[in-house]
Protein backbone atom coordinates (compact mmCIF):
# COMPACT_ATOMS: atom_id res chain seq x y z
CA UNK A 1 0.00 0.00 0.00
CA UNK A 2 1.30 3.18 -0.81
CA UNK A 3 2.17 6.15 1.32
CA UNK A 4 1.43 9.91 1.06
CA UNK A 5 4.90 10.15 2.38
CA UNK A 6 6.02 8.02 -0.75
CA UNK A 7 4.92 10.05 -3.06
CA UNK A 8 5.42 13.54 -1.71
CA UNK A 9 9.25 12.56 -0.67
CA UNK A 10 11.74 11.71 0.46
CA UNK A 11 13.46 15.47 1.13
CA UNK A 12 17.07 14.26 -0.54
CA UNK A 13 20.11 15.69 -2.28
CA UNK A 14 19.75 15.51 -6.03
CA UNK A 15 19.53 14.56 -8.91
CA UNK A 16 18.43 11.09 -9.10
CA UNK A 17 16.26 8.87 -6.57
CA UNK A 18 17.54 5.96 -7.63
CA UNK A 19 21.79 7.13 -8.59
CA UNK A 20 21.94 9.07 -5.00
CA UNK A 21 19.59 8.52 -2.47
CA UNK A 22 19.66 5.36 -3.43
CA UNK A 23 23.46 4.93 -3.29
CA UNK A 24 23.84 6.49 -0.36
CA UNK A 25 21.34 4.14 1.42
CA UNK A 26 23.80 1.30 0.52
CA UNK A 27 26.75 3.13 1.76
CA UNK A 28 25.20 3.42 5.46
CA UNK A 29 24.17 -0.24 5.19
CA UNK A 30 27.09 -1.26 4.24
CA UNK A 31 28.77 1.03 7.17
CA UNK A 32 26.44 -0.39 9.70
CA UNK A 33 28.46 -4.07 9.56
CA UNK A 34 31.14 -2.63 11.19
CA UNK A 35 31.84 -1.44 15.01
CA UNK A 36 33.04 1.90 13.63
CA UNK A 37 33.88 4.30 11.20
CA UNK A 38 35.67 2.24 7.79
CA UNK A 39 39.09 3.11 7.07
CA UNK A 40 39.14 1.55 3.64
CA UNK A 41 36.85 1.38 0.80
CA UNK A 42 36.92 -0.57 -2.19
CA UNK A 43 33.10 0.46 -4.19
CA UNK A 44 32.64 -1.48 -7.30
CA UNK A 45 29.70 -0.03 -9.48
CA UNK A 46 27.82 -2.55 -11.85
CA UNK A 47 25.56 -1.71 -14.53
CA UNK A 48 23.76 1.81 -14.69
CA UNK A 49 25.79 2.74 -12.00
CA UNK A 50 29.13 1.99 -13.94
CA UNK A 51 27.92 3.71 -16.56
CA UNK A 52 26.53 7.29 -15.39
CA UNK A 53 27.27 6.81 -12.05
CA UNK A 54 30.00 9.83 -11.94
CA UNK A 55 27.36 12.59 -13.29
CA UNK A 56 24.44 11.04 -11.19
CA UNK A 57 26.95 11.51 -7.82
CA UNK A 58 26.57 7.83 -7.09
CA UNK A 59 30.57 8.17 -6.52
CA UNK A 60 29.84 11.49 -3.47
CA UNK A 61 26.44 9.49 -2.37
CA UNK A 62 28.08 5.97 -1.49
CA UNK A 63 31.00 7.53 0.09
CA UNK A 64 28.52 9.92 1.68
CA UNK A 65 26.54 6.46 3.03
CA UNK A 66 29.88 5.13 4.50
CA UNK A 67 30.75 8.37 6.28
CA UNK A 68 27.34 8.05 7.98
CA UNK A 69 25.44 10.82 6.01
CA UNK A 70 21.98 10.64 5.18
CA UNK A 71 20.46 10.71 1.60
CA UNK A 72 19.16 14.25 2.60
CA UNK A 73 22.57 15.56 3.38
CA UNK A 74 24.14 17.83 1.86
CA UNK A 75 27.30 17.11 2.82
CA UNK A 76 26.98 14.13 0.16
CA UNK A 77 28.26 16.70 -2.34
CA UNK A 78 31.35 17.35 -0.45
CA UNK A 79 31.76 13.55 0.57
CA UNK A 80 35.16 12.87 -0.89
CA UNK A 81 37.00 15.45 0.44
CA UNK A 82 35.28 14.81 3.73
CA UNK A 83 36.19 11.22 3.60
CA UNK A 84 39.53 11.95 3.38
CA UNK A 85 39.77 14.36 6.06
CA UNK A 86 38.06 11.69 8.07
CA UNK A 87 40.84 9.13 7.16
CA UNK A 88 38.77 6.68 4.88
CA UNK A 89 40.55 5.71 1.62
CA UNK A 90 37.89 5.13 -0.89
CA UNK A 91 38.90 3.32 -4.34
CA UNK A 92 35.44 3.33 -6.68
CA UNK A 93 36.35 1.06 -9.90
CA UNK A 94 33.41 -0.15 -12.27
CA UNK A 95 32.71 -4.03 -12.49
CA UNK A 96 30.49 -6.65 -14.15
CA UNK A 97 29.07 -8.69 -11.25
CA UNK A 98 28.50 -12.14 -12.34
CA UNK A 99 24.66 -13.62 -11.89
CA UNK A 100 21.33 -11.95 -12.21
CA UNK A 101 21.74 -8.53 -10.95
CA UNK A 102 19.67 -4.89 -11.01
CA UNK A 103 21.06 -2.54 -13.54
CA UNK A 104 21.62 -0.13 -10.31
CA UNK A 105 24.29 -2.12 -7.89
CA UNK A 106 27.70 -2.05 -6.49
CA UNK A 107 29.54 -4.17 -4.26
CA UNK A 108 31.31 -2.00 -1.21
CA UNK A 109 34.06 -4.59 0.53
CA UNK A 110 34.96 -2.35 4.00
CA UNK A 111 37.63 -2.91 6.25
CA UNK A 112 38.46 -1.17 10.07
CA UNK A 113 40.88 -2.78 12.16
CA UNK A 114 41.06 -6.01 10.54
CA UNK A 115 37.36 -6.33 10.29
CA UNK A 116 36.21 -6.97 6.78
CA UNK A 117 32.65 -7.31 5.04
CA UNK A 118 31.79 -7.28 1.46
CA UNK A 119 28.22 -6.01 0.69
CA UNK A 120 26.18 -5.98 -2.57
CA UNK A 121 23.54 -3.83 -2.80
CA UNK A 122 20.67 -2.59 -5.65
CA UNK A 123 18.89 0.45 -6.10
CA UNK A 124 15.66 -0.15 -7.32
CA UNK A 125 14.16 3.01 -7.81
CA UNK A 126 12.46 5.82 -6.53
CA UNK A 127 15.65 5.55 -3.60
CA UNK A 128 14.45 2.28 -2.56
CA UNK A 129 17.07 -0.13 -1.98
CA UNK A 130 18.03 -3.75 -1.22
CA UNK A 131 20.37 -5.83 0.09
CA UNK A 132 21.08 -8.98 -1.91
CA UNK A 133 24.31 -10.47 -0.03
CA UNK A 134 26.28 -9.93 3.27
CA UNK A 135 29.75 -11.38 3.85
CA UNK A 136 29.08 -14.47 0.42
CA UNK A 137 25.39 -14.83 2.37
CA UNK A 138 22.03 -14.22 0.03
CA UNK A 139 20.23 -11.99 2.15
CA UNK A 140 17.26 -9.62 1.16
CA UNK A 141 17.19 -6.41 2.99
CA UNK A 142 14.91 -3.19 2.59
CA UNK A 143 17.00 -0.89 5.29
CA UNK A 144 13.01 -0.01 5.80
CA UNK A 145 13.39 -1.03 10.04
CA UNK A 146 16.05 -1.06 11.89
CA UNK A 147 17.87 -4.48 11.41
CA UNK A 148 19.99 -7.05 13.79
CA UNK A 149 22.44 -9.12 11.56
CA UNK A 150 24.85 -11.20 13.24
CA UNK A 151 26.13 -14.44 12.08
CA UNK A 152 25.52 -17.70 14.20
CA UNK A 153 26.47 -21.98 14.43
CA UNK A 154 23.84 -23.61 12.14
CA UNK A 155 22.64 -25.16 15.41
CA UNK A 156 18.81 -25.84 16.32
CA UNK A 157 17.14 -23.54 18.50
CA UNK A 158 19.44 -20.19 18.09
CA UNK A 159 15.82 -18.69 16.48
CA UNK A 160 14.18 -19.47 19.39
CA UNK A 161 16.51 -18.44 21.74
CA UNK A 162 16.98 -14.79 20.12
CA UNK A 163 13.33 -14.17 19.65
CA UNK A 164 12.61 -14.83 23.51
CA UNK A 165 15.43 -12.16 24.42
CA UNK A 166 13.94 -9.87 22.03
CA UNK A 167 10.24 -10.55 23.38
CA UNK A 168 11.44 -10.29 26.73
CA UNK A 169 12.33 -6.73 26.31
CA UNK A 170 9.17 -5.87 23.99
CA UNK A 171 11.09 -5.84 20.90
CA UNK A 172 8.86 -6.68 18.13
CA UNK A 173 9.72 -8.74 15.02
CA UNK A 174 8.46 -7.19 11.45
CA UNK A 175 10.36 -9.82 9.56
CA UNK A 176 13.20 -12.62 10.37
CA UNK A 177 15.56 -14.33 7.62
CA UNK A 178 18.02 -16.86 8.17
CA UNK A 179 20.05 -18.15 5.27
CA UNK A 180 23.11 -20.50 5.49
CA UNK A 181 25.90 -21.66 2.74
CA UNK A 182 25.83 -25.21 3.63
CA UNK A 183 24.41 -27.94 6.71
CA UNK A 184 26.11 -27.45 9.84
CA UNK A 185 27.96 -24.18 9.14
CA UNK A 186 27.11 -20.68 9.55
CA UNK A 187 23.91 -18.79 8.73
CA UNK A 188 23.42 -15.52 8.92
CA UNK A 189 20.69 -14.37 10.47
CA UNK A 190 18.35 -10.69 9.64
CA UNK A 191 15.94 -9.48 11.93
CA UNK A 192 14.23 -6.58 10.64
CA UNK A 193 12.77 -4.78 13.76
CA UNK A 194 9.84 -2.42 14.28
CA UNK A 195 12.11 -0.16 17.22
CA UNK A 196 15.90 0.02 17.27
CA UNK A 197 16.94 -2.73 19.19
CA UNK A 198 17.16 -2.26 23.20
CA UNK A 199 20.71 -2.15 24.88
CA UNK A 200 19.30 -4.66 27.55
CA UNK A 201 18.31 -7.14 24.20
CA UNK A 202 21.82 -6.61 22.65
CA UNK A 203 23.72 -7.69 25.57
CA UNK A 204 21.80 -11.11 26.69
CA UNK A 205 22.20 -11.39 22.13
CA UNK A 206 25.91 -10.86 22.75
CA UNK A 207 25.95 -13.78 25.41
CA UNK A 208 24.81 -16.45 23.20
CA UNK A 209 27.94 -17.99 22.06
CA UNK A 210 26.86 -19.53 19.43
CA UNK A 211 26.54 -15.72 17.81
CA UNK A 212 28.66 -13.56 16.60
CA UNK A 213 29.80 -10.70 14.22
CA UNK A 214 26.24 -8.91 16.08
CA UNK A 215 25.41 -5.49 14.33
CA UNK A 216 22.90 -3.47 15.04
CA UNK A 217 22.40 -1.54 11.92
CA UNK A 218 19.61 2.09 12.01
CA UNK A 219 16.83 2.48 9.80
CA UNK A 220 18.12 3.88 6.56
CA UNK A 221 14.94 3.94 4.05
CA UNK B 1 -4.39 5.21 -0.96
CA UNK B 2 -6.99 5.05 -3.43
CA UNK B 3 -7.18 2.73 -6.57
CA UNK B 4 -9.15 4.83 -8.58
CA UNK B 5 -9.40 8.38 -8.26
CA UNK B 6 -13.10 8.58 -9.26
CA UNK B 7 -13.65 6.55 -6.10
CA UNK B 8 -11.58 8.81 -4.37
CA UNK B 9 -13.76 12.54 -6.05
CA UNK B 10 -16.99 10.31 -5.10
CA UNK B 11 -15.92 9.71 -1.53
CA UNK B 12 -15.09 13.42 -1.39
CA UNK B 13 -18.04 14.76 -2.46
CA UNK B 14 -20.28 12.38 -0.67
CA UNK B 15 -18.56 13.67 2.62
CA UNK B 16 -18.31 17.03 1.65
CA UNK B 17 -14.62 17.70 2.05
CA UNK B 18 -11.76 18.38 -0.51
CA UNK B 19 -9.12 15.70 -1.72
CA UNK B 20 -6.61 16.88 0.10
CA UNK B 21 -8.47 16.41 3.49
CA UNK B 22 -9.24 13.02 2.36
CA UNK B 23 -5.98 12.19 1.65
CA UNK B 24 -4.70 13.30 5.01
CA UNK B 25 -7.63 11.54 6.46
CA UNK B 26 -7.39 8.07 4.65
CA UNK B 27 -3.57 8.52 5.01
CA UNK B 28 -3.64 8.81 9.22
CA UNK B 29 -6.57 5.76 9.33
CA UNK B 30 -4.34 3.57 8.09
CA UNK B 31 -2.28 3.67 11.42
CA UNK B 32 1.16 3.59 10.15
CA UNK B 33 1.63 7.29 11.05
CA UNK B 34 -0.58 9.95 12.89
CA UNK B 35 -2.43 12.53 11.04
CA UNK B 36 -0.06 15.57 12.80
CA UNK B 37 3.15 13.70 11.61
CA UNK B 38 1.99 13.39 7.84
CA UNK B 39 1.33 16.90 8.46
CA UNK B 40 4.37 17.59 10.08
CA UNK B 41 6.42 15.84 7.08
CA UNK B 42 4.45 17.55 4.48
CA UNK B 43 5.18 20.66 5.90
CA UNK B 44 9.06 20.05 5.86
CA UNK B 45 8.56 18.85 2.41
CA UNK B 46 6.84 22.32 1.50
CA UNK B 47 9.71 24.49 3.08
CA UNK B 48 12.30 22.28 1.28
CA UNK B 49 11.01 22.96 -1.78
CA UNK B 50 10.29 27.48 -0.90
CA UNK B 51 14.29 26.76 -0.32
CA UNK B 52 14.53 24.94 -3.34
CA UNK B 53 13.14 27.60 -5.38
CA UNK B 54 15.18 30.44 -3.35
CA UNK B 55 18.54 28.77 -3.84
CA UNK B 56 18.03 27.59 -7.58
CA UNK B 57 16.62 31.76 -7.98
CA UNK B 58 19.98 32.93 -6.76
CA UNK B 59 21.23 31.95 -10.07
CA UNK B 60 24.72 30.90 -9.09
CA UNK B 61 24.65 27.08 -9.52
CA UNK B 62 25.76 24.69 -12.04
CA UNK B 63 25.05 21.14 -12.50
CA UNK B 64 28.21 18.25 -11.67
CA UNK B 65 28.56 17.63 -15.94
CA UNK B 66 28.09 21.29 -15.93
CA UNK B 67 25.49 21.42 -18.86
CA UNK B 68 22.49 23.44 -16.95
CA UNK B 69 22.22 25.79 -14.85
CA UNK B 70 21.56 29.81 -14.59
CA UNK B 71 18.32 29.43 -16.60
CA UNK B 72 15.68 29.87 -13.72
CA UNK B 73 17.16 33.24 -12.94
CA UNK B 74 16.25 34.40 -16.42
CA UNK B 75 12.70 33.52 -16.41
CA UNK B 76 12.45 35.38 -13.12
CA UNK B 77 13.55 38.65 -15.10
CA UNK B 78 10.93 37.75 -17.78
CA UNK B 79 10.45 40.14 -20.82
CA UNK B 80 8.07 37.95 -22.98
CA UNK B 81 4.44 38.72 -23.01
CA UNK B 82 3.85 36.76 -19.86
CA UNK B 83 5.81 38.25 -17.17
CA UNK B 84 5.00 38.78 -13.81
CA UNK B 85 1.96 36.14 -13.98
CA UNK B 86 1.79 32.87 -12.22
CA UNK B 87 2.68 31.13 -15.51
CA UNK B 88 6.20 32.63 -15.75
CA UNK B 89 6.78 32.23 -11.62
CA UNK B 90 5.64 29.22 -12.46
CA UNK B 91 8.28 28.08 -14.74
CA UNK B 92 11.05 30.41 -13.34
CA UNK B 93 10.38 27.91 -9.60
CA UNK B 94 10.27 24.44 -11.84
CA UNK B 95 13.40 25.43 -13.22
CA UNK B 96 15.31 26.42 -10.03
CA UNK B 97 14.56 23.60 -8.28
CA UNK B 98 15.66 21.09 -10.91
CA UNK B 99 18.88 23.13 -11.43
CA UNK B 100 19.35 22.78 -7.43
CA UNK B 101 18.42 19.34 -7.89
CA UNK B 102 21.12 19.21 -10.97
CA UNK B 103 23.61 20.42 -8.65
CA UNK B 104 23.63 18.18 -5.75
CA UNK B 105 21.40 20.04 -3.43
CA UNK B 106 18.29 19.29 -1.49
CA UNK B 107 15.01 18.64 -2.99
CA UNK B 108 11.92 16.58 -2.44
CA UNK B 109 11.38 14.00 -4.77
CA UNK B 110 7.45 14.55 -5.73
CA UNK B 111 7.03 12.26 -7.05
CA UNK B 112 10.68 11.52 -8.01
CA UNK B 113 13.98 13.75 -8.40
CA UNK B 114 14.02 14.04 -12.26
CA UNK B 115 10.05 15.39 -12.10
CA UNK B 116 10.84 17.06 -8.63
CA UNK B 117 10.28 21.04 -9.98
CA UNK B 118 6.66 20.57 -11.52
CA UNK B 119 4.80 20.80 -8.19
CA UNK B 120 6.93 23.32 -6.68
CA UNK B 121 6.81 25.41 -9.52
CA UNK B 122 2.63 25.69 -10.09
CA UNK B 123 1.94 25.89 -5.97
CA UNK B 124 4.41 28.08 -5.36
CA UNK B 125 4.26 29.95 -8.64
CA UNK B 126 0.30 30.37 -7.43
CA UNK B 127 1.35 31.10 -4.15
CA UNK B 128 2.87 34.19 -4.93
CA UNK B 129 0.09 35.60 -6.33
CA UNK B 130 -2.44 34.38 -3.38
CA UNK B 131 -2.25 34.45 0.41
CA UNK B 132 -2.67 30.94 0.75
CA UNK B 133 -1.46 29.48 4.45
CA UNK B 134 0.73 26.78 5.48
CA UNK B 135 -2.34 24.48 5.93
CA UNK B 136 -3.89 24.91 2.41
CA UNK B 137 -0.44 24.28 0.82
CA UNK B 138 -0.30 21.08 3.09
CA UNK B 139 -3.39 19.97 2.07
CA UNK B 140 -2.78 20.41 -1.36
CA UNK B 141 0.42 18.29 -1.14
CA UNK B 142 -1.68 16.07 0.04
CA UNK B 143 -4.09 16.43 -2.65
CA UNK B 144 -1.20 15.66 -4.88
CA UNK B 145 0.33 12.23 -3.44
CA UNK B 146 -3.53 11.11 -3.70
CA UNK B 147 -3.13 11.68 -7.44
CA UNK B 148 0.51 10.25 -7.04
CA UNK B 149 -0.76 7.07 -5.13
CA UNK B 150 -3.48 6.66 -7.97
CA UNK B 151 -1.02 6.68 -10.85
CA UNK B 152 1.74 4.55 -9.11
CA UNK B 153 -0.98 1.92 -8.53
CA UNK B 154 -2.49 2.04 -11.76
CA UNK B 155 0.61 3.01 -14.36
CA UNK B 156 4.19 3.84 -13.01
CA UNK B 157 6.14 6.50 -11.75
CA UNK B 158 9.47 5.79 -12.96
CA UNK B 159 11.17 6.93 -15.93
CA UNK B 160 13.18 3.78 -16.85
CA UNK B 161 9.50 1.98 -16.96
CA UNK B 162 7.33 4.33 -18.25
CA UNK B 163 9.16 7.17 -19.62
CA UNK B 164 9.07 10.91 -19.04
CA UNK B 165 5.38 10.67 -19.41
CA UNK B 166 5.38 8.92 -16.21
CA UNK B 167 7.56 11.48 -14.42
CA UNK B 168 6.94 14.93 -15.62
CA UNK B 169 3.41 13.63 -16.75
CA UNK B 170 3.06 12.41 -13.37
CA UNK B 171 3.87 15.34 -11.40
CA UNK B 172 2.04 17.65 -13.59
CA UNK B 173 -1.31 15.66 -13.40
CA UNK B 174 -0.53 15.45 -9.54
CA UNK B 175 0.17 19.57 -9.54
CA UNK B 176 -3.19 19.94 -11.64
CA UNK B 177 -5.35 18.68 -8.64
CA UNK B 178 -3.18 20.75 -6.22
CA UNK B 179 -3.68 23.82 -7.91
CA UNK B 180 -7.22 23.50 -8.17
CA UNK B 181 -7.52 22.32 -4.66
CA UNK B 182 -5.79 25.94 -3.62
CA UNK B 183 -7.94 27.95 -6.24
CA UNK B 184 -11.37 26.40 -4.18
CA UNK B 185 -12.16 24.10 -7.23
CA UNK B 186 -14.34 21.02 -6.45
CA UNK B 187 -12.59 17.51 -6.17
CA UNK B 188 -14.89 16.91 -9.89
CA UNK B 189 -12.98 19.85 -11.12
CA UNK B 190 -9.52 18.76 -9.88
CA UNK B 191 -9.76 15.21 -11.53
CA UNK B 192 -10.53 16.52 -14.91
CA UNK B 193 -7.48 18.63 -14.31
CA UNK B 194 -6.11 15.88 -13.62
CA UNK B 195 -7.20 14.26 -16.93
CA UNK B 196 -6.75 17.38 -19.19
CA UNK B 197 -3.47 17.63 -18.06
CA UNK B 198 -2.15 13.97 -18.47
CA UNK B 199 -3.87 13.58 -21.91
CA UNK B 200 -0.99 16.21 -23.04
CA UNK B 201 1.84 14.34 -21.74
CA UNK B 202 0.53 11.04 -22.95
CA UNK B 203 3.95 9.66 -25.05
CA UNK B 204 6.64 11.75 -23.60
CA UNK B 205 9.94 10.00 -23.84
CA UNK B 206 12.41 9.90 -21.17
CA UNK B 207 15.62 10.88 -23.46
CA UNK B 208 18.45 12.67 -20.68
CA UNK B 209 21.72 13.58 -22.43
CA UNK B 210 23.95 10.58 -21.51
CA UNK B 211 21.06 9.55 -18.76
CA UNK B 212 22.34 12.59 -16.71
CA UNK B 213 18.86 14.06 -14.73
CA UNK B 214 19.78 17.25 -16.69
CA UNK B 215 18.99 17.83 -20.25
CA UNK B 216 16.25 18.00 -21.06
CA UNK B 217 15.11 17.31 -17.40
CA UNK B 218 15.20 20.88 -16.74
CA UNK B 219 13.07 21.93 -19.33
CA UNK B 220 10.76 19.14 -19.26
CA UNK B 221 9.89 20.27 -15.52
CA UNK B 222 8.85 23.78 -16.73
CA UNK B 223 7.14 22.33 -19.57
CA UNK B 224 5.14 20.12 -17.21
CA UNK B 225 4.33 22.97 -14.96
CA UNK B 226 3.30 24.76 -17.78
CA UNK B 227 0.78 21.92 -19.02
CA UNK B 228 -0.62 21.63 -15.23
CA UNK B 229 -1.47 25.33 -15.58
CA UNK B 230 -3.50 24.56 -18.93
CA UNK B 231 -5.43 21.95 -17.42
CA UNK B 232 -6.08 23.83 -13.95
CA UNK B 233 -7.33 26.64 -16.10
CA UNK B 234 -9.35 24.23 -18.61
CA UNK B 235 -11.21 22.82 -15.17
CA UNK B 236 -11.94 25.70 -13.74
CA UNK B 237 -13.37 27.02 -16.58
CA UNK B 238 -15.50 23.95 -16.54
CA UNK B 239 -13.94 21.96 -18.95
CA UNK B 240 -14.50 18.09 -18.44
CA UNK B 241 -12.47 15.59 -20.78
CA UNK B 242 -14.55 12.97 -22.28
CA UNK B 243 -12.09 9.60 -21.07
CA UNK B 244 -12.52 9.26 -17.47
CA UNK B 245 -9.29 10.25 -16.04
CA UNK B 246 -8.50 6.47 -14.47
CA UNK B 247 -8.84 5.80 -18.25
CA UNK B 248 -6.00 8.03 -19.05
CA UNK B 249 -3.45 7.31 -16.15
CA UNK B 250 -4.24 3.90 -17.56
CA UNK B 251 -3.36 4.88 -21.02
CA UNK B 252 -0.12 6.43 -20.07
CA UNK B 253 0.87 3.13 -18.26
CA UNK B 254 -0.06 1.04 -21.55
CA UNK B 255 2.03 3.65 -23.13
CA UNK B 256 4.98 3.26 -21.16
CA UNK B 257 4.73 -0.60 -21.00
CA UNK B 258 5.19 -1.04 -25.05
CA UNK B 259 7.56 1.46 -25.26
CA UNK B 260 10.70 0.83 -26.51
CA UNK B 261 13.48 0.61 -24.42
CA UNK B 262 15.90 3.54 -26.48
CA UNK B 263 13.12 6.28 -24.55
CA UNK B 264 12.96 4.74 -21.27
CA UNK B 265 15.83 6.73 -19.73
CA UNK B 266 18.45 4.85 -21.21
CA UNK B 267 19.69 7.47 -23.60
CA UNK B 268 19.08 5.52 -26.65
CA UNK B 269 16.94 7.32 -28.09
CA UNK B 270 15.64 10.85 -28.62
CA UNK B 271 17.41 14.35 -27.49
CA UNK B 272 20.16 11.67 -26.00
CA UNK B 273 20.83 10.13 -29.74
CA UNK B 274 20.89 13.56 -31.82
CA UNK B 275 24.70 14.22 -32.41
CA UNK B 276 24.66 16.83 -30.50
CA UNK B 277 22.97 15.19 -27.95
CA UNK B 278 25.80 12.69 -27.85
CA UNK B 279 28.56 14.47 -28.36
CA UNK B 280 28.04 16.91 -25.04
CA UNK B 281 27.68 13.87 -22.84
CA UNK B 282 30.77 12.61 -24.41
CA UNK B 283 32.39 15.66 -23.78
CA UNK B 284 31.34 16.21 -20.43
CA UNK B 285 31.37 12.49 -18.90
CA UNK B 286 35.10 12.28 -20.49
CA UNK B 287 36.20 15.25 -18.30
CA UNK B 288 33.96 14.37 -14.86
CA UNK B 289 36.14 11.02 -15.50
CA UNK B 290 39.22 12.83 -15.66
CA UNK B 291 38.60 14.59 -12.62
CA UNK B 292 37.75 17.73 -14.19
CA UNK B 293 34.22 20.20 -13.23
Amino acid sequence: MISLLDIIGPVMVGPSSSHTAGACRIGLFARGLLDGAPQTAKVELHGSFARTGVGHGTDRAIAGGLLGFFPDDERLRESLELAEKAGLAISFSNTKLRGEHHPNTARITLSRDGQQTVVIGSSIGAGRVVITSVNGFAVEVTGAFPALVFVAQDVPGIVAAVTTILARQGDNIATLRVSRRRKGGEAIHIYELDQPVSAAALEALRAIPAVSSLHAIPRIA
Amino acid sequence: MFDALLEAVEQAEREGISLGELALRTEAERGLHSRADVEAALLRALNVMRGAVERGLQGDLRSVSGLVGGDAIMLAHAVGPLKGTVFTDALAAALAVQEVNAAMGVIVAAPTAGGAGVLPGVMLGLAKHHAFSDADLVRALATAGLVGAVVASRASLSGAEGGCQAETGAAAGMAAAAGVELLGGSPSAAMHAVALTMQGTLGLVCDPLGGLVEVPCVYRNATGAAMALAGIEMALAGVRFPIPVDEVIDTMGEIGRTMDVRYRETAGGGLAATPTGRKLAKDRLVQLKKGGG
